[in-house]
């Protein structure tokens, strides 16, 4: 018997004939050319491959991938991944999540994922604002950020994604810019080759609420140093960085959860013995 | 991009290879314009895009041609990438604006094909292979050529007024 | 003077006195003897060292309720006995024994005693004390054992059944209470006698409603479980737990009640039918998800194990009020399924009928059942095998471009599970054309309402959609698990000489107006009961059914039962 052999499908073939909304400019049109170069330098078959999103700019991609793809709710992306991925070990997952999506109302979910350290890859696409609902401030807004719902500034110290996913044990830990797509594409990669919960922070500009992030592409630099499995370690050096360093930064050795579905060892009737009397 | 962070040229056929790519990420970028002019209502921009696509699809079929035997499209997948940087013709979808004008587009593709001069003539003055080095030449006049072109292209449409990203619609809220 | 069908025993202790553990033996020493019989309990809200009473009733057929009064109360002391008052009602025949070292006897029991009944004192904790290893719990069980008529054999091997693990010592220390309880009781009589057990020809099971749901869950299909811990749910995730990992699945413990049904919604979507289990509070939380569920038609199984509310209410104690978000619930337009168990043994036969059903409808669906039923413990017969196990409608041979939201037939479209080459789409909580494309347009939206609408409407749900039994010009219509109490009721009207019907829906939504019309044909007096405050199903009724002119509702918020009695009473005084 010969198996039939299907070549590797190239970076387009990921992408579906669903055309993008997001606005021109947007930094998340350069996040969908990561995904797509990712999946084919790993070779992965489309089908294989199941990208997870909630509600936002960046959890409209799941759709324009050629992908299986979930549009759930607002925050629950994490979740949802999390028992495709228990339920179905054998697939690809990625999560596609936003600043507000993922950091506000789903901050509680990344606390639990980066813990539990199931085998997939969570990409937020970091832009500092809500876009979908018109520019109010979320988690990483900076404090003194004018807008509608927070004239003057929320005054608030923007949450630290980075710090936060080391501290509940993420396994791999990496920063990106949207701008460098093949550089982001290939930190994707090493991210799903990596076992466990991988978590990649795109800094993602927002041209309609957020133009002086245009400024991001010359502040962004590679980190000048390489990974360490050291949490602490990764941690300092996060903590005092200046916010643009690029790079894998961390990368864990944890062992992965194991609960996943598998053989079966007992017949249903069997089970149904203990009620017997 | 920069020059130096391009792909090692060792040969003929990573030159034609690398060549024939560039022209063929301009295309795809250029696609990817004129899809999101389409989807944001800029017939303008839909076509601007749709003729620069075009004619970058025309140069690479030309360089297919040129490289005779070389399979280009097979050999160019199993090079580097540009590490950091994006493909020089690359245009940069950062810079696009839903309200652009033709001039931004010709702006975006000025960039573009200069950039593409550079990488040639970087090649042309690191090379140590002859044959390399007069290809490459070749591909200098013609970026050269297209970096005119643009020049050209750039007269018939001036600068849009200050004014032009102006919008009198507030932002529509979504989801 | 003849035997009684069925008797009712309280248990009431305090403080680690092991009252829960004496009611489980006696009703596994009164199956073991050839009787049936039901195990509820009532507890305080302290995690340990509360008072506890077991509640059972013990019968010569299968019982689905807890009766209205009590033949026998057996006080291991009387600390905080008061609390249970309103839930263990006496009558002046009912035997009190108690513990004249064990406080006094509360009002209800004085006042008890002055209509008739009889206070024994029994000196338990003395007694415990003077054996080696002594517990007053087993000398309550012996005098209990006894009073009950159940041989002391069947007695002694089920201590060494359960202890023996722990030694011969613990086997006979316990052994020694029980008899020792055997005799302090063999001078007083009961009053009451039990007719001796039929001859069982099947298998005879011990299982809680909780433990029945989950059992019918995996039987459904169910692989996968998430969930968060709830009182009083828990126990069916306890049970899931090993036993799904033995069926090659899994249960994933979620952070909250809106990751764990996120969680199902992934598995399923993988292709794994799935299920949580929650109650009140949880199944809020989980209300956004439930819409997403179904726009995206992702077959899944929430179980709501109602518990007293709004808010925290009372985790421990039993209520049918959720009933309301349950089906109202889901905002926007948003077709789903809403079953509820009738009797702890159907909560095995709900449950895998509503795997079957979501997975057939690819819907999700919410099971109502309530603390009474789940923290029951009953003695039955094993119940039968039902041929109901989920099957998808997949898409396998795919077309380009796929729909998986396709138009037209039996408006159950084929999905395509992640791994099938040429399915790939997204599924979406926007609303989406056939191909699961976004859009807002007007058409498209009412296309898939409508397909979604159509799906549930136009199943063919069968017979099992309600319990129907009796004719008469009056019907009690009923749900869950006051079904088994209002049957009692019906059948002792009949004996009385009035005609009555019982009509308990199991499906309840989507409303079946034409079967439920057809189950009233001839009716002209509805009695509906209910365990809520603002008659939830009555108005639920009233919304979607016609009913006759002359309709009694007799409802009540938990957690105090409705019994067989009182039910009893209301037609009666109806019908007269």
């Amino acid at each position: 018997m010969t198996a039939e052999v299907r070549p590797l499908c190239k970076p387009a073939e990921y992408k579906s004939d669903i055309k993008p909304v997001w606005c021109p400019g947007c930094g998340d049109y350069h996040v969908l050319m990561s995904f797509t170069r990712a999946f084919a330098e790993l070779g992965l078959p489309p089908e294989q491959i199941a990208v997870i999103s909630g509600i936002g700019c960046s959890s409209r991609i799941p759709a324009y991938t050629s992908c299986y793809g979930f549009h759930g709710v607002h925050g629950r992306s994490l979740a949802l991944a999390a028992g495709l991925k228990v339920a179905r070990s054998d697939l690809t997952v990625v999560v596609a999540s936003g600043d507000g999506d993922g950091y506000s109302i789903g901050g509680n979910h990344f606390i639990h994922a980066c813990r539990r350290n199931i085998d997939m890859t969570y990409v937020v696409m970091d832009n500092h604002i809500y876009g979908m609902t018109k520019g109010q401030p979320s988690p990483t807004t900076e404090p003194e950020f004018d807008t509608a719902l927070s004239p003057g500034g929320t005054g608030l110290r923007p949450f630290h994604p980075l710090v936060i996913a080391l501290a509940s044990g993420a396994n791999f830990v990496a920063r990106a810019f949207s701008g460098n797509p093949n550089e982001t594409a290939s930190i994707i990669v090493e991210a799903i080759r990596h076992p466990g919960f991988s978590f990649i922070e795109i800094l993602s500009p927002c041209v309609t609420f957020r133009p002086d992030e245009k400024a991001w592409k010359d502040l962004v630099h590679p980190a000048p140093v390489e990974a360490t499995n050291d949490p602490g370690k990764a941690s300092r050096r996060i903590m005092t960085d200046d916010g643009f360093n690029i790079g894998i930064l961390y990368r864990g050795d944890r062992r992965p959860y194991q609960l996943h579905m598998g053989q079966a060892s007992a017949e249903l009737a069997e089970l149904e013995r203990e009620f017997e009397t | 991009m920069t020059v130096a962070d391009g792909p090692k040229i060792a040969s003929l056929a990573d030159l034609f290879a690398i060549a024939y790519q560039i022209e063929a990420d301009a295309v795809e970028r250029y696609t990817l314009l004129a899809e999101q002019m389409q989807t944001h209502n800029n017939p303008d921009l839909v076509k601007v895009f749709r003729d620069l696509a075009r004619a970058e699809g025309i140069h690479a079929e030309e360089i297919r041609r040129q490289a005779g035997d070389i399979d280009v499209v097979v050999h160019a997948r199993k090079m580097a990438k540009w590490k950091k940087g994006e493909s020089p013709e690359e245009a940069d979808l950062g810079a696009a604006h839903y309200l652009m004008t033709p001039w931004h587009a010709l702006r975006l593709a000025l960039t573009s094909e200069e950039q593409a001069l550079a990488f040639f003539a970087h090649v042309v003055e690191t090379t140590k292979d002859v044959k390399v080095k007069d290809m490459a030449k070749e591909f200098v006049e013609e970026e050269a050529e297209h970096v005119n072109l643009v020049h050209r292209l750039l007269k018939k449409y001036p600068r849009p007024p200050e004014s032009w990203s102006q919008d009198s619609d507030l932002a529509i809220p979504q989801e | 003077m003849g035997g009684r069908t069925s008797i009712s025993v309280a248990i009431v202790g305090s403080g680690g006195a092991g009252t829960l553990t004496a009611g489980g033996l006696l009703l596994e020493a009164a199956n073991a003897a050839g009787w049936y019989g039901i195990l509820t309990r009532s507890v305080g809200p302290q995690i340990r060292g509360g008072e506890a009473a077991a509640l059972l009733r013990i019968a010569t057929e299968p019982v689905d309720c807890i009766a209205d009064r009590y033949d026998l109360l057996v006080a291991i002391d009387w600390l905080n006995a008061h609390r249970f008052d309103a839930e263990i009602t006496l009558a002046p025949t009912t035997l009190v024994i108690g513990d004249p070292r064990g406080g006094d006897a509360p009002p209800s029991v004085t006042a008890a005693m002055a209509a008739g009944a009889r206070l024994i004192d029994i000196p338990m904790k003395e007694m415990a004390k003077a054996m080696p290893n002594g517990r007053a719990n087993m000398i309550a069980l012996g005098v209990t054992a006894k009073l009950l008529g159940i041989d002391r054999n069947v007695l002694s091997d089920l201590l060494r059944a359960r202890f023996g693990a722990k030694g011969k010592a613990a086997v006979e220390a316990n052994r020694i209470a029980v008899d020792a309880g055997y005799g302090a009781a063999a001078q007083i009589d009961l009053g009451a006698r039990l007719d001796k057990p039929k001859k069982s020809t099947s298998k005879r099971w011990l299982i809680s409603g909780n433990e029945a749901t989950a059992l019918g869950a995996v039987r459904g299909g169910i692989r996968f479980a998430a969930a968060y811990p709830i009182t009083p749910a828990t126990e069916i995730l306890e049970w899931l737990a090993p036993n799904l990992q033995q069926l090659g699945g899994t249960l994933l413990q979620a952070e909250d009640e809106l990751a764990s049904i996120n969680m199902i919604i992934g598995a399923s979507f993988g292709g794994v039918p799935a299920l949580t289990a929650t109650s009140g509070p949880g199944l809020s939380l989980m209300i956004e998800a439930l819409g997403l569920a179904t726009a995206a038609e992702i077959p899944i199984v929430v179980i709501d194990v109602m518990r007293g509310g709004p808010s925290t209410g009372i985790p421990t104690k039993s209520e049918q009020a959720d009933l309301n978000v349950a089906i109202h619930g889901l905002h926007g337009d948003a077709p789903h399924l809403v079953l509820a168990p009738q009797s702890v043994a159907d909560c095995l036969f709900t449950t895998q009928w509503t795997v079957f059903l979501a997975e057939a409808l690819q819907v999700p669906a919410i099971v109502l059942s309530d603390q009474f039923m789940g923290q029951a413990r009953v003695a039955i017969e094993r119940p039968a095998d039902v041929a109901f196990i989920g099957r998808r409608l997949t898409a396998t041979e795919i077309a380009a471009p796929y729909k998986r939201y396709a138009l037209g037939g039996a408006s159950v479209s084929p999905i395509a599970i992640p791994g099938t080459l040429g399915g790939q789409y997204t599924a979406e909580g926007l609303t989406h054309t056939e191909r699961g494309v976004p859009t807002s347009g007007a058409a498209d939206h009412r296309a898939q309402l409508d397909k979604r609408r159509d799906k549930l409407d136009r199943f063919d749900y069968g017979n099992h959609w309600a319990t129907i039994e009796g004719d008469g010009e009056i019907a009690v219509v009923v749900w869950g698990s006051l079904t088994g109490a209002a049957r009692e009721a019906v059948t002792q009207a009949h004996a009385d000489g009035a005609n009555v019907k019982l009509v308990a829906p199991r499906l309840l939504w989507p409303v079946r107006p034409e079967q439920f019309a057809a189950a009233l044909k001839g009716v002209k007096r509805v009695l509906v009961v209910e365990q809520t405050h603002s008659a939830q199903f009555h108005r639920y009724l009233r919304a979607h059914y016609d009913l006759p002119k002359d309709v009694h509702v007799l409802h009540r918020p938990g957690p105090l039962t409705i019994g067989p009695a009182e039910i009893h009473r209301a037609i009666m005084d109806w019908s007269s």
